[in-house]
C-alpha cells in the first residue's frame, strides 16, 4: 500500500500543483469515528449480505489508513481545490434577506464541478478505488448528481463505471442520463419496485454480491453499511468546515441557525459537522412531497420508525407489517423512504431539528430565489430555501443570521419544473 | 419436530438432503405446494416471508414477493396458514431482518415457534448482528441457519459454523438467487471447507437450478436449497402438480435413481 499514485495508472498528478486560483482547500483533522460495530446513538451497523463482509472490511481498513496518511489527504485536498473548484464560497443575501427579515447566507456547492456538493464525496471515494486496486465502480443515483459526479471521477481516473438509476428517474432527470452516458458510464434503468432511488440502491447491492472482488460500490449519500456512513460523511465535511470558518471571517461569530435539505443526507451531515460543537442550530429539511398528511412524502425522521434497510439500523418509513413504503417528492434526490444513521442518531440525541417542505413549498423556494438572487437552485435545496420563507418570522426569528447549503444547481430541474408551472 | 437432528438423521441415514424454497403467499394454494413438495420428497422446506427489498434475491423471487406482497400476505397471514400444516417435515422460514426487527426478535421467534416454525435464515444478518436475534430464537426453540459464501475467511468461517443451528447454508456462487447454466466451480470449494469446519449437515443454494447441477453440488455437500428454479415455475402456473414433479425429479437425481 502507498500514497503514492502507481505508475501507469491514469491519474491525477502526484504532485499536487499550485492552486490555480487563491487558497487551496485545508482538510480539517479527521472527525469522530462511530463506535465499533458502526453505529451512531444505535443506529447503523452491517446488516448485509455474508458475501459483502469481507469487501467492507477492505473498504474500513484502507480508509483507516488513507484518511490519516498525509499523502491521501494532501492528493484530495488537491483534487477538490483543482478539479473540484474548493473552497466554494459563501455568499451574502442581501435581496433575500430584505425580503425574508433574516440575514441569509449561501454556502455555494452549487458552484463546484459537476454543480452540486457530490463531488466532494466521490473524489475521495475514487481515490480509495485505486488503492484498493479496483478497476469497476457502481453507484446509484436519484436526481442522477451522484451518477454524474461518480461518472465524472471514473473519466478521470480511468475506471469502468456503471450507474444503477429508477427508471422513474431516468424520465425525470433525462439530461442527467446523457451526461453520464457523455463520461463514459453505463446507466441500468431500475424496473423493480416503486423505481426510483431505493430500488437504485437494490440493484446496486446485487450487483455488488456478485461482483464485490473486483468492484467498488460508490455510495453517493450518508446511508449504507458501515463504513460508509461514516467515510462519506468525512469526505463531505468539508463542506462544514469550510462554511464555519468562512462565517468566522465574515461575521465574526457563528450563524445562529445552519440549515440543508435531507434525502439520504450527505450535504446535512457535512454540513452539520462543521457545526455540531458550536451554539448553533441545526435544521435538516426533508421531503414533505404532498403533505405529511397525505402519507406521499419522503420524511423520514419525521414519520419514519426504527428498521433495516440497505445495511443499516436507521429510521424509516414502514408499514405496519415492516414492509418498506414508497416515499414521494417532486425531487428526485430526496425521494427516498429512510435517512443515514447519523441523522437518525443526531435527531435521538436532540442535537438537529428535522423539518418538512412541501412539493409546493420547494416550487415557491425555486421561483425565490431565482428572482432575488439570480441563484437558480435544485430542487433539493429549494426544499430548505421554501421552508426558511415560510419559517422566517416564526420559527426562525427575525434578525437570525441563517447559513443554507446550497446543496447543487438548478439546470437539471429547469425542464422538469417549467413543465410543472407550464400545465397550471 | 427439529430441524438439525431432522437433517442430520436423514444424512447419516445416506440420503442426499434436498430443501425446496416455496414463498408464503404465491398464490392461493402456495400451502398445497408446501405439501406437494414434501409428497415428492423433501427433507424439509424454506417458506419465504417476503421483504419489500429483497437484496438477496434475483428476479424470479423478486416477481414473487411483488405478487405476494400485492395479494395482502404479511407475515402475520402466512404464518396462520403454516400453522395449519402439518407436513411430517421440519419447516424454515427465510425472511428479511427488518421483518424481524420490527416485531421485536422476541415476538418474531415466539411467533414462529407457535405456527410449528423450526428454523429461521435471514440473509441480510451476519454474525456480527445476529447475536440479538439469535439469542431470542435460542430462548424460543427456533435454529438459526447462517450462510457463508465462497469469500468468507476460514477464521470466519469457523465462528459461522459454530453459531449456525439446523444447517449451514453454504452459498454456491458469488451472487444472488437465480437460475445459472451451470454449477459454479466456487460451489464444491465452499462446500469442502464448510464440511471441513463443521458436523452440521451443510446445503448449497443459491444457483441450483438443475437435478443434474443437484446430483453434482451433492459429491462434496450434504444436500442443496433449489429456490429460483422452482419459484419460475409457479410463476408460470405450474401450481401444486408441476412442482410435485419438478422436486420429484431434483429427489430422483439426488437419489442416484
Amino acid at each position: 500500500m502507498t500514497d503514492v499514485a502507481t505508475s501507469g495508472t491514469p491519474a491525477t498528478p502526484a504532485t499536487p500543483a499550485p492552486p490555480a486560483r487563491g487558497r487551496p482547500v485545508t482538510l480539517g483533522p479527521p472527525g469522530p469515528e462511530p463506535t465499533a460495530n458502526g453505529r451512531f446513538e444505535g443506529f447503523g451497523g452491517q446488516f448485509v449480505p455474508e458475501t459483502l463482509i469481507p469487501a467492507l472490511e477492505e473498504l474500513e481498513a484502507e480508509f483507516r489508513t488513507a484518511w490519516t496518511s498525509d499523502g491521501f489527504r494532501a492528493e484530495f485536498a488537491d483534487l477538490l481545490t483543482n478539479y473540484a473548484g474548493r473552497p466554494t464560497p459563501v455568499t451574502e443575501c442581501a435581496n433575500l434577506s430584505d425580503r425574508l427579515g433574516v440575514r441569509v447566507l449561501l454556502k455555494r456547492e452549487d458552484l463546484t464541478h459537476t454543480g452540486s456538493h457530490k463531488i466532494n464525496n466521490v473524489l475521495g471515494q475514487a481515490l480509495l478505488t485505486r488503492r484498493m486496486g479496483k478497476r469497476r465502480v457502481i453507484a446509484e443515483t436519484g436526481a442522477g448528481q451522484h451518477g454524474v459526479a461518480t461518472a465524472t471521477a471514473c473519466a478521470l481516473f480511468g475506471l469502468d463505471c456503471t450507474v444503477f438509476m429508477g427508471a422513474v428517474d431516468v424520465e425525470r432527470q433525462a439530461l442527467n442520463v446523457w451526461r453520464m452516458q457523455l463520461l463514459g458510464a453505463e446507466v441500468v434503468p431500475v424496473q423493480s419496485g416503486s423505481r426510483t432511488l431505493k430500488d437504485a440502491v437494490n440493484d446496486a447491492l446485487r450487483d455488488w454480491v456478485a461482483t464485490v472482488e473486483s468492484t467498488h460500490y460508490c455510495i453517493g449519500s450518508v446511508v449504507g453499511p458501515h463504513p460508509y456512513p461514516w467515510i462519506v460523511r468525512e469526505f463531505q465535511r468539508v463542506v462544514g468546515d469550510e462554511a464555519r470558518a468562512q462565517c468566522l471571517a465574515h461575521l465574526g461569530r457563528d450563524p445562529d441557525v445552519v440549515i440543508a435539505c435531507v434525502g439520504g443526507g450527505s450535504n446535512a451531515i457535512g454540513t452539520f459537522t462543521g457545526f455540531v460543537d458550536s451554539p448553533a442550530r441545526l435544521i435538516g429539511v426533508e421531503a414533505g412531497g404532498l403533505g405529511i398528511e397525505s402519507g406521499r412524502h419522503g420524511a423520514s425522521v419525521a414519520r419514519g420508525v426504527p428498521g433495516v434497510l440497505h445495511g443499516a439500523r436507521s429510521l424509516f418509513l414502514q408499514d405496519e407489517a415492516g414492509q418498506i413504503l414508497e416515499a414521494h417528492s417532486i425531487s428526485a434526490g430526496l425521494d427516498y423512504p429512510g435517512v443515514g444513521p447519523e441523522h437518525a442518531g443526531l435527531a435521538a440525541a436532540g442535537r438537529a431539528e428535522y423539518v418538512s417542505a412541501t412539493d409546493e413549498v420547494a416550487l415557491e423556494g425555486f421561483r425565490l430565489l431565482s428572482e432575488t438572487e439570480g441563484i437558480v437552485p435544485a430542487l433539493e435545496p429549494a426544499h430548505a430555501i421554501g421552508w426558511l420563507a415560510r419559517a422566517a418570522g416564526n420559527e426562525v426569528p427575525a434578525g437570525a443570521t441563517v447559513l443554507v447549503t446550497m446543496s447543487g444547481r438548478g439546470d437539471k430541474d429547469a425542464a422538469q419544473v417549467a413543465e410543472i408551472l407550464r400545465l397550471r | 419436530m427439529n430441524l438439525g437432528p431432522h437433517l442430520t438423521a436423514r444424512r447419516d441415514a445416506g440420503a442426499s438432503l434436498l430443501v425446496p424454497y416455496v414463498t408464503g403467499g404465491l398464490g392461493d394454494d402456495w400451502t398445497d405446494v408446501v405439501r406437494a413438495v414434501v409428497d415428492a420428497g423433501a427433507d424439509a422446506v424454506e417458506i419465504g416471508i417476503p421483504f419489500s427489498d429483497p437484496v438477496m434475491d434475483g428476479p424470479t423471487i423478486q416477481a414473487a414477493s411483488v405478487r405476494a406482497l400485492e395479494a395482502g400476505t404479511t407475515p402475520t397471514s402466512i404464518l396462520g396458514e403454516v400453522r395449519t400444516l402439518d407436513v411430517g417435515v421440519p419447516l424454515a422460514v427465510m425472511t428479511y431482518c427488518n421483518l424481524v426487527f420490527h416485531a421485536g426478535c422476541t415476538r418474531f421467534a415466539e411467533a414462529l415457534h407457535d405456527a410449528g416454525v423450526d428454523g429461521a435464515i435471514l440473509p441480510d444478518l451476519p454474525l456480527g448482528e445476529i447475536d440479538e436475534w439469535a439469542d431470542a430464537a435460542d430462548a424460543a426453540g427456533v435454529e438459526t441457519v447462517m450462510l457463508a459464501a465462497p469469500n468468507t475467511t476460514d477464521a470466519r468461517l469457523d465462528a459461522i459454523c459454530a453459531r449456525s443451528r439446523g444447517f449451514l447454508y453454504g452459498v454456491s456462487l458469488m451472487g444472488i438467487t437465480g437460475e445459472r447454466d451451470s454449477l459454479a466451480t466456487s460451489a464444491g470449494e465452499i462446500a469442502r471447507r464448510a464440511k471441513a469446519a463443521t458436523d452440521l449437515p451443510v446445503l448449497l443454494g443459491v444457483g441450483i437450478s438443475t437435478p443434474e447441477q443437484a446430483a453434482d453440488a451433492s459429491q462434496v455437500a450434504d444436500g442443496v436449497v433449489v429456490g429460483s428454479a422452482l419459484i419460475a415455475r409457479l410463476l408460470d402456473g405450474a401450481g401444486p402438480d408441476g412442482a410435485h414433479d419438478l422436486v420429484a425429479a431434483f429427489r430422483r437425481a439426488l437419489d442416484g435413481d
